[in-house]
C-alpha cells in the first residue's frame, strides 16, 4: 500500500503538501505531529473522505476508526447492527454469526450485539467500532487518534488490540496520533508530519533514538516523562 | 419536564383543546343543531350566554362542538404540510447531485414566498371548501418543515457514523433511512406540535375568509365568519370562536416551544442514589499551618442526591505546586470549582474547612478572593472576553480590584504580559484575543491572573487543548509565575505524566475521593494504591517495554451515583478482599509526605 504525492487543499489553504509513504503488509505505521501538521486530513484523504490529488494505490478496501467513539457509532441503532451494516449481503443467519466473530475479535462478547452505545463504555464503543471497520474486510485500517477520547486506563488495552490485529490478520494499519509515546509504543514505523509535509520517516528504534530532523527532536524533547 | 408557566399554560391548554375535541360533539351535538325560530340573532342572555345564530342555534353548544372538526382539520393539515416537507427535505440526500440541487433550490424559493399566499393559491386551486383549505395550510407548512429536514439532515450527514456508513458503502436510501431520519426525528416531531398550532390559526383564518369550511358543516373560523357581520350589535358573538381559536394557537405553540426547548438542552442522566452524608470528621485532620490553600471534607452535592466530590482533603503550601490527578468522572476538576466558588447550579458545597491563606474563605470579600485567586481554564476563551483587545481586559482586573488608575493599570498590564514571555507585550495589548494563538491565549489568562497578586493559582487542564511543544512552554511559566510569586498552584489533569513533570505533590482522586497523595518523586515506583499503580503502569511513555502488552484496568469508574459503601475501586482492584467491598478504607499517613487510603497498602 503506497501514497504518492498527496495534496489536501482547502480553498487556498495547503493542508496536506504532497505526502508520500508507505505501508507495507502487516506493520504499523504511525503518523505523528501537531495540530494542523495535517495528519488527520491525511487519513481522511486516504479513506476517501476529503478531496484529493495524488494517488493511493495497493489499497482498494479501506476503513477507518474515529477519535471519539462517542459520535462515531449511531446513537440509535443497536450496536450489532452497526457492526453489521456492512455485512447486508448475507443472510441474516450468516450475519449474526459474522457479527459475533467479529465482536470477539475485538474482545466483545456477543452478549454486546443488542446493546445501544450508550450502554457501553468508551473503550467497548472503540472496540465496537473497530469491529465494524474489520466487517468491511478492509486491507488497510485508517486509525485517527483513537484513544485521545478515552481514559488512561483503557487506552491501553485498545493499544494492545490494534497489536494484536496487526499480529493475527497481518493487516497494514495507519496510526495517527499527536502523542508520540503511544505512536512509539504501538508503531513499527514512524513518519513525523509538519505542516502539511513529511520530515522524517523511519523506523520507530531508530527515530526515536536518534531524530535527524530539528522539529522530531523537538517533539521528542515535549514529551512529558514522569521523573524518576 | 413542565417546569415553566408557560409550559405548564401550554400542556394545560392543549390537553383542554383534545378533551374538547372528544367530549364536546357527543354532549353539546344536539343543542348546537337545535333550530329555535322564536330566539333567532339573540345577543347574550342566561340562556345563550354566547347569543345565538340565524336560525336560533346556540352559539356556545356551536363553540363547543366545533372543536373537533377543527382540531381534525389542523391535524390533517399539519401531517400533509410535515409529511411533504420532510420528503423535500431528504430528498437532496438521495437524489444524483445535480437533482438534490434542484430541490434544494425550489425549498429554498417556496420558503421565502409568503405562507398565506401559497395557502390560498393552492385552496383556491384545489377548490372552496375544507378540503381545499387543508391543501392549502398543508402546502403553506411544508416548505418550512422541508427547510427544517434539509438543516437536520446536513448535521447528521457531517457526523462521524454517517461518514463510517460511507465508507462501508452502505446505500444512501440506507443511509438515509437508517441513520439519518431516526437521528432527527425528535426535533421534527416537536416541530409537529408547533405546525399544529399555526395550522390550526391558518384554518382559522382561510375560513374566516370564505375559502375554508362551507355551510352546513363549521369550524371556529366559520362560526366568526359568521358572527362577525355583527361584532358591532352583539360583539359576543364573534369573541367566543374568536377566542377558542386563539387559546387553542397559543396552547400548541407554547406545548410545541416547552417541548424543542426541552430537547435542546442535552439530557442528563442521573440515576437516584441514597444521600450521603458529607464525609466524616475523621477526614479532616490538622489544619495546616502557613498553607495557601487548606480543604477538609469538601462535599460537592447536587439535588439529585448524586455527589460526585466526597469528602476531600487537600493542602497547597506556598510555592509548591499540587498536581489533582484523575480520569473523567473522578470529581477532580468540580473540586477546583469548589475551592474557586464555582460550582455550577445547583450543586451544593459543603465542607469542614475551606481557608485560602489561614483565611475562612466565607470571611473573604469578593475583592480580596479576586485578588488573590487566579484562575486558568483548559479553554482559555472561557476567561476572555472576545469582543475586547487583551490589555484593556487584563488593566480591567487592577482598575476593578485595586483601585488603580486606567494610566497605572494599563501599564501593569503590559509589565504582566512581557512577564508570561508574550513577544512585543505593546503589540499583544492592542490585539483582540482571536488573533493570538492558543498557547498565546493561555499565557494571557495567566498574565491576568498575575495582575493581582495572587496567593493561589488553580489551573484546570490548562495545556489539554494545546500541543506538546506549547504545553512544554506553559508548564515553564507557570513553574517559574509559583516560584517567583512564592504562589501555591493547584494544578489539575488526567495526564499523571504532565502531572509527574510540573508538580511537587501528587493528589489521585478516584469515584469523588482522594485514594491516595505523595510526593512527585515517589510516583513512579513508591505508589502504594493499586489505582495509581495501574494508572502508571497503563500509561505508555518513552521508556515503555514494547515488547510487553501494556497494562490496563479493567471495567470503568463507578458514576457518582453508583459508589457503594467499600472502596470504590473494589470491582476493578487485584487485590481487593472481602473486607474492601463493604468497608471504606480511610485516607492514612503511609510514611512521610505520603497519606493512602486502600486496606492493602504496604
Ligand atoms: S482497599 Fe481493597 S479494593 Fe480498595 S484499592 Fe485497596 S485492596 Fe483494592
Amino acid at each position: 500500500m503506497r501514497i504518492d504525492d498527496l495534496t489536501v487543499r482547502y480553498g487556498a489553504f495547503t493542508a496536506v503538501d504532497g505526502v508520500t509513504l508507505e505501508i507495507p503488509p502487516g506493520r504499523i505505521v504511525g503518523l505523528v505531529g501537531e495540530s494542523g501538521s495535517g495528519k488527520s486530513s491525511v487519513a481522511r484523504a486516504v479513506s476517501g473522505l476529503v478531496p484529493h490529488t495524488g494517488s493511493v494505490t495497493g489499497a482498494s478496501r479501506i476503513q477507518m476508526i474515529f477519535q471519539d467513539p462517542y459520535a462515531s457509532l449511531d446513537p440509535r441503532m443497536r450496536v450489532g447492527d452497526s457492526v453489521g451494516e456492512a455485512l447486508l449481503h448475507l443472510p441474516r443467519r450468516a450475519r449474526a454469526a459474522e457479527v459475533t466473530r467479529l465482536l470477539g475479535m475485538v474482545s466483545l462478547p456477543p452478549e454486546t450485539a443488542p446493546s445501544y452505545p450508550r450502554e457501553l463504555s468508551g473503550g467497548q464503543r472503540q472496540r465496537v467500532a473497530i469491529a465494524r471497520a474489520l466487517a468491511a474486510d478492509p486491507d488497510l485500517l485508517v486509525a485517527d487518534e483513537i484513544t485521545s477520547a478515552l481514559d488512561v486506563s483503557v487506552q491501553g488495552s485498545i493499544l494492545n488490540l490494534i497489536r494484536s490485529l496487526r499480529d493475527r490478520t497481518g493487516l497494514p494499519i495507519l496510526f495517527i496520533s499527536h502523542n508520540l509515546a503511544v505512536v512509539r509504543y504501538v508503531c513499527d514505523e514512524i513518519a513525523v508530519m509538519h505542516r502539511g509535509r513529511v520530515v522524517e520517516h523511519g523506523h520507530t528504534v531508530d527515530l526515536v533514538s536518534s531524530p535527524a530532523d530539528p522539529y522530531t527532536r523537538t517533539l521528542l524533547e515535549a514529551v512529558p516523562r514522569l521523573r524518576r | 419536564m413542565l417546569r415553566t408557566p408557560a409550559a405548564i399554560a401550554g400542556a394545560a391548554l392543549a390537553a383542554l383543546m383534545v378533551v374538547l375535541a372528544v367530549i364536546g360533539p357527543p354532549i353539546w351535538g344536539d343543542a348546537a343543531e337545535l333550530v329555535n325560530a322564536g330566539a333567532i340573532l339573540q345577543g347574550s342572555s342566561a340562556a345563550h350566554p354566547l347569543g345565538t345564530d340565524n336560525l336560533g342555534r346556540d352559539l356556545l353548544a356551536r363553540v363547543l362542538v366545533a372543536g373537533r372538526y377543527s382540531l381534525q382539520l389542523a391535524l390533517a393539515a399539519a401531517l400533509i404540510g410535515a409529511s411533504a416537507g420532510i420528503v423535500l427535505g431528504a430528498l437532496p440526500s438521495v437524489l444524483p447531485a445535480r437533482a438534490g440541487r434542484l430541490v434544494t433550490g425550489a425549498v429554498n424559493a417556496l420558503v421565502a414566498f409568503p405562507g398565506l399566499l401559497l395557502a390560498m393559491f393552492t385552496a383556491v386551486v384545489a377548490g372552496l371548501g375544507a378540503r381545499g383549505a387543508v391543501l392549502g395550510i398543508g402546502a403553506a407548512i411544508a416548505p418550512g418543515f422541508a427547510r427544517l429536514t434539509q438543516t437536520l439532515a446536513a448535521s447528521v450527514s457531517g457526523a462521524d457514523y454517517v461518514a463510517a456508513a460511507r465508507m462501508l458503502r452502505v446505500p444512501r436510501h440506507r443511509i438515509l433511512a437508517r441513520h439519518v431520519l431516526p437521528n432527527i426525528a425528535e426535533p421534527l416531531i416537536l416541530n409537529l406540535t408547533q405546525a399544529l398550532g399555526g395550522a390550526l390559526l391558518g384554518l382559522a383564518g382561510m375560513s374566516f375568509l370564505g375559502l375554508g369550511v362551507q355551510p352546513p358543516d363549521y369550524d371556529w373560523g366559520r362560526l366568526l365568519f359568521d358572527g362577525f357581520g355583527r361584532i358591532y350589535i352583539h360583539p359576543e358573538v364573534a369573541l367566543g370562536p374568536a377566542a377558542a381559536i386563539a387559546l387553542a394557537g397559543i396552547g400548541f405553540n407554547l406545548l410545541g416551544d416547552a417541548l424543542a426547548r426541552r430537547a435542546a438542552r442535552t439530557p442528563v442522566r442521573t440515576p437516584r442514589s441514597r444521600q450521603e452524608r458529607p464525609a466524616a470528621a475523621a477526614d479532616a485532620g490538622e489544619t495546616e499551618p502557613g498553607a495557601v490553600l487548606d480543604v477538609a471534607g469538601l462535599t460537592v452535592t447536587f439535588p439529585s442526591g448524586v455527589t460526585p466530590v466526597r469528602g476531600v482533603s487537600l493542602s497547597v503550601r506556598p510555592g509548591e505546586i499540587v498536581g489533582l490527578v484523575g480520569e473523567s468522572g473522578s470529581g477532580k476538576s468540580l473540586t477546583a470549582a469548589a475551592v474557586g466558588g464555582l460550582v455550577p447550579y445547583p450543586g451544593t458545597v459543603s465542607h469542614e474547612r475551606l481557608r485560602l491563606c489561614g483565611e475562612d474563605v466565607a470571611n473573604l470579600s469578593r475583592k480580596q478572593l479576586g485578588t488573590s485567586l487566579a484562575m486558568v481554564f483548559q479553554d482559555p476563551m472561557a476567561s476572555l472576553n472576545p469582543a475586547l483587545k487583551i490589555g484593556g481586559q487584563l488593566a480591567e482586573v487592577a482598575v476593578v480590584h485595586q483601585g488603580a488608575t486606567r494610566e497605572d493599570a494599563r501599564r501593569r498590564a503590559v509589565d504582566r504580559l512581557g512577564h508570561v514571555h508574550l513577544p512585543e507585550p505593546e503589540k499583544q495589548a492592542a490585539r483582540h484575543p482571536h488573533q493570538l494563538s492558543g498557547g498565546m491565549r493561555q499565557r494571557a489568562v495567566i498574565a491576568m491572573g498575575l495582575m493581582g497578586d495572587p496567593k493561589l493559582i488553580i489551573a484546570d487542564e490548562p495545556t489539554t487543548a494545546l500541543d506538546v511543544t506549547v504545553q512544554r512552554q506553559i508548564l515553564r511559566l507557570l513553574r517559574e509565575v509559583v516560584e517567583e510569586s512564592g504562589a501555591g498552584a493547584l494544578f489539575i489533569s488526567h495526564d499523571i505524566a504532565v502531572v509527574g513533570e510540573l508538580c511537587d505533590r501528587v493528589v489521585v482522586m478516584y469515584a469523588g475521593r482522594v485514594v491516595e497523595e505523595l510526593p512527585v518523586d515517589r510516583l513512579a515506583d513508591g505508589a502504594a494504591h493499586p489505582y495509581t499503580r495501574a494508572l502508571i503502569s497503563s500509561l505508555p511513555d518513552m521508556d515503555t517495554d514494547r515488547a510487553l502488552p501494556l497494562a490496563s484496568i479493567p471495567g470503568r469508574q463507578p458514576a457518582p451515583a453508583e459508589v457503594g459503601a467499600g472502596c470504590a475501586f473494589a470491582p476493578r482492584c487485584p487485590l481487593a478482599t472481602g473486607r474492601c467491598a463493604t468497608d471504606r478504607p480511610a485516607l492514612e499517613a503511609h510514611g512521610h509526605d505520603h497519606r493512602v487510603a486502600c486496606w492493602e497498602a504496604s
